[in-house]
């Protein structure tokens, strides 16, 4: 194991024009480690996963992943070990989820692209609507291809965007558990931004909880509850989001 | 721990992304008939139409006369020109329809190599649509283009990439403008027509007109062609100044291409894709 964090962010700003999206925010997450992202709509997460991908470039600030900088031609180097899942981003349509799956693959540079596909289709319980086009997939089964596409480099960093939104309570069981098993098995580290409280308190060894575009809160869900004397981290997330909004200065 | 199974992949070249991106189109393609007759269709109406106007020029004109299909071989080129643009934009928004952008930029895809799956899928729409009116006319007006030669592949090649300079350029407007600008993909490439003396000779135009045609490679290719059917001589230098000028137009839309990237991860426009 290495001292090295999967994931190092460092005085991190995101501006967008006059609006300041993510406010110097930092934190690292330790390869393995499951550590939960919570905030309100707005509050930045998004834009900080984004950042993390390298989809979107920061204003100030570094953001590393694996040691690679994200904002430069670096990031290249270490896409191949990451990925994302999120049930709000679409696949082609009109391909079937074997193609999905074999067009992601390839573009990962998967030795044996048919079998991992096999292998994630019996994990995850793809195999009745291997041959589905994606447009007719129900939203639980899109949402397990989606998580299918984001396992089949085995990333060693995985950031999830709400993976069970929209999820039956079985089926959001289930990718939980998954995704338990698979952290908990590869040592990968995750980044999880969840709305859903029991989730992120399963799943997540450490919280961060954003507002307006800062970390205002950190912890496990012990600590968070102790620290703000709330029995639930239900109760601690509508603490910070009722707080009285700052105002810029 | 994570068995690996990926490939090394940070070389700044991988085949297979690129054949990635190819196969997602094949796929799309095999599944909807509709986008391969639509590849075919409209090139082959436009054979038509001008090849009976050919006909009835061969009769009623002198120059059209000297050189039998000389306005089939000229619609032929220029659909090789718009097809090539529309293969390339039409692959790139494709995935804006299926606001899959995003998600490829996230994976190790560089953007040269999605340009290059791009150029390769226009190549291979051109070839499927300009096949079909290409034997047509051989069959209807008894005029086969590919008695042309190995100027012809000369001709091909330079339009080819004048249609992806017009899909880069189209492309990274659509990067950074959104759907908005969508519809340029389809008709900005109709704004080079007057100007590449494809039904008629460059000479046709003002003085100071030609001075801007001649800044286009098209208008290079045009007399070219002309060059080999009325005199049966391939102008060396025609070619050469089409290719010279393809290469300046292609690297400058690619840095362009490159820049709209660089723009779209400033801007966020890859989280926003599709509308």
């Amino acid at each position: 194991m290495t001292d090295q964090p999967a994931i190092h962010v460092s005085s991190l700003v995101k501006d967008y024009g006059e609006v300041r999206a993510v406010d110097g925010i930092g934190f690292s997450v330790a390869p393995g480690a499951v550590v939960g992202l919570l905030g309100g709509n707005g509050a930045g997460k998004t834009t900080t996963i984004s950042m993390l991908l390298g989809l979107l470039l920061p204003t100030s600030g570094t953001v590393e992943v694996l040691g690679h900088d994200m904002t430069s031609g670096d990031r290249f180097a270490v896409l191949p070990r990451m990925n994302f899942a999120s049930p709000y981003v679409n696949l082609p349509y009109r391909l079937t989820v074997f193609q999905n799956l074999k067009v992601y693959g390839l573009l990962y540079g998967i030795r044996d692209i048919g079998q991992r596909i096999r292998g994630l289709a019996r994990d995850l319980d793809l195999e009745p609507f291997l041959d589905t086009p994606a447009r007719k997939l129900s939203s639980g089964q899109k949402t397990r291809v989606t998580l299918a596409k984001a396992l089949l480099n085995q990333p060693e960093v995985l950031l999830l965007d709400e993976p069970t939104a929209s999820l039956d309570p079985d089926t959001g069981d289930f990718v939980r558990t998954y995704l338990q098993d698979y952290a908990k098995e590869s040592g990968c580290a995750i980044l999880l931004a969840s709305h859903n409280m029991q989730e992120v308190k399963r799943l997540c060894s450490r919280i961060m909880i954003m507002k307006q575009g800062r970390i205002h809160a950190e912890g496990t869900p012990a600590e968070l509850g102790r620290r703000f004397g709330r029995a639930s981290l239900e109760e601690v997330f509508l603490d910070i989001a009722r707080a009285p909004r700052e105002v810029a200065s | 721990m994570i068995e690996h199974t990926t490939r090394v992949a940070r070389s700044a070249f991988a085949g297979h992304r690129v054949a990635a991106i190819i196969l997602r189109h094949l796929y799309v393609m095999r599944t909807s008939w509709p986008r391969v007759l639509e590849m075919a269709y409209w090139p082959t109406v436009q054979m038509l139409v001008w090849g009976f106007a050919s006909q009835f020029f061969a009769q009623n004109s002198s120059w059209v006369a000297q050189a039998g299909g000389v306005l089939i071989g000229a619609v032929l080129l220029w659909e090789v020109m718009f097809r090539s643009n529309l293969g390339f934009s039409l692959s790139f928004l494709e995935e804006m329809w299926a606001r899959n952008l995003g998600q490829l930029y996230l994976t190790p895809l560089r953007p040269h190599e999605h340009i290059l799956a791009l150029t390769a899928m226009s190549l291979i729409r051109t070839i499927i649509g300009l096949t079909p009116p290409s034997l047509l006319a051989i069959a209807l007006y008894g005029f086969n283009i590919y008695d042309l030669g190995l100027p012809l592949l000369a001709f091909f090649a330079n339009l080819m990439l004048t249609g992806w300079c017009v899909g880069l350029f189209t492309s990274a407007l659509v990067l950074r403008f959104g759907m908005g600008a969508e519809s340029l993909a389809w008709v900005l490439i109709f704004g080079l027509s007057p100007l590449s003396g494809i039904y008629y000779p460059i000479s046709i135009l003002p003085h100071w007109l030609q001075t801007v045609a001649y800044a286009l490679p098209p208008a290079h290719v045009f007399e070219g062609m002309r060059a080999v059917m009325f005199d049966g001589v391939f102008r060396w230098d025609l070619f050469t100044n089409a290719l010279t000028l393809n290469a300046l137009y292609f690297s400058a839309f690619t840095a362009f291409f490159l820049f709209m990237v660089h723009i779209a991860r400033k801007k966020g426009l890859f989280l926003n894709m599709g509308e």
